[in-house]
């Protein structure tokens, strides 16, 4: 497995872990009330699981296992997949912590372009390898 | 595939007009719409293609701890169902506030669990 999608992964599996205890909170909070400010928690329990957990989880996978490069470097110009991995997690960060640290929503809004530019960058990273196989 | 279906019923429940014997307020399942869709089909799909796929743990164990393994999919299972009965109980105002919190308690421990079993197989070469 490359570098990257280790990287990926495991900070997927973190996040994955964190979701899973925000969502264990909110939860109980529904049967027993524990005094938990749900709206706060909500948006990071979100962006944890969905863009931290399940889209990085899916982006590490993926450029593991795409079809590789015959020359070159196999898996094409990684520097756009760290590109990625930085502003993925740097918006999952601001997106998440908006609301739960009562910060200004443009840090809300800066995160979910820091996310839509992570996946671009993430798109133009594996472009080429979405290819069929070459069986000749 | 179970949950995907359920989540897909359950759905046609909460969109469709009023139906003889169905409560009016049916639409606060949408959380569990959404969890049964997230947790129990997306969540429990990745889970079980992760630990088919990812690289080997050890040669005597290749998939890590295969009780961790069965652990995760009882827990995760077992918490989904507390909450598919005790969500409704609660949002009806029929009681069953610690269903939920059973529920949380075994999802938490079947992501605690998932995450421990594949951390040590996230690996390079």
């Amino acid at each position: 497995m490359p570098r990257l999608s280790v990287w990926f992964i495991r900070t997927a599996l973190l996040n994955l872990g964190i979701g899973f205890l925000l969502g264990a909170v909110l939860l109980a909070n529904k049967g027993v009330y524990l005094h938990v400010p749900v709206q706060r928690l909500l948006p990071m329990h979100g962006e944890a699981l969905l863009i931290g957990g399940m889209v990085q989880f899916a982006m590490g996978v993926a450029f593991w296992m795409l079809p590789r490069f015959r020359s070159g470097p196999e898996r094409g110009a990684e520097g756009w997949g760290w590109l990625a991995y930085l502003l993925i997690n740097g918006g999952v960060i601001l997106a998440g912590s908006a609301t739960l640290l009562n910060l200004s929503p443009l840090t809300s809004s800066l995160g979910r372009a820091a996310e839509l530019l992570g996946a671009a960058s993430f798109g133009g990273s594996i472009w080429r390898r979405i290819k069929p196989f070459d069986l000749t | 595939m179970a949950c995907l279906l359920l989540a897909l019923a359950l759905g046609i429940l909460i969109e469709a007009p009023p139906l003889p014997g169905v409560p009016s307020q049916i639409s606060v399942l949408f959380p569990t719409w959404l969890h049964l869709l997230v947790v129990g089909w997306l969540t429990q799909l990745i889970f079980g293609v992760a630990h088919w796929m990812f690289p080997r743990s050890s040669a005597e164990h290749p998939r890590g701890s295969e009780r961790l393994g069965w652990a995760t999919f009882g827990l995760l299972n077992a918490g989904l169902l507390f909450r598919v009965i005790g969500e409704p109980m609660v949002s009806f105002g029929a009681g069953g506030g610690w269903l939920l919190v059973v529920a949380a308690l075994l999802q938490l421990g079947a992501g605690l669990a998932f995450v421990a079993n594949t951390w040590p197989r996230v690996k390079g070469r």
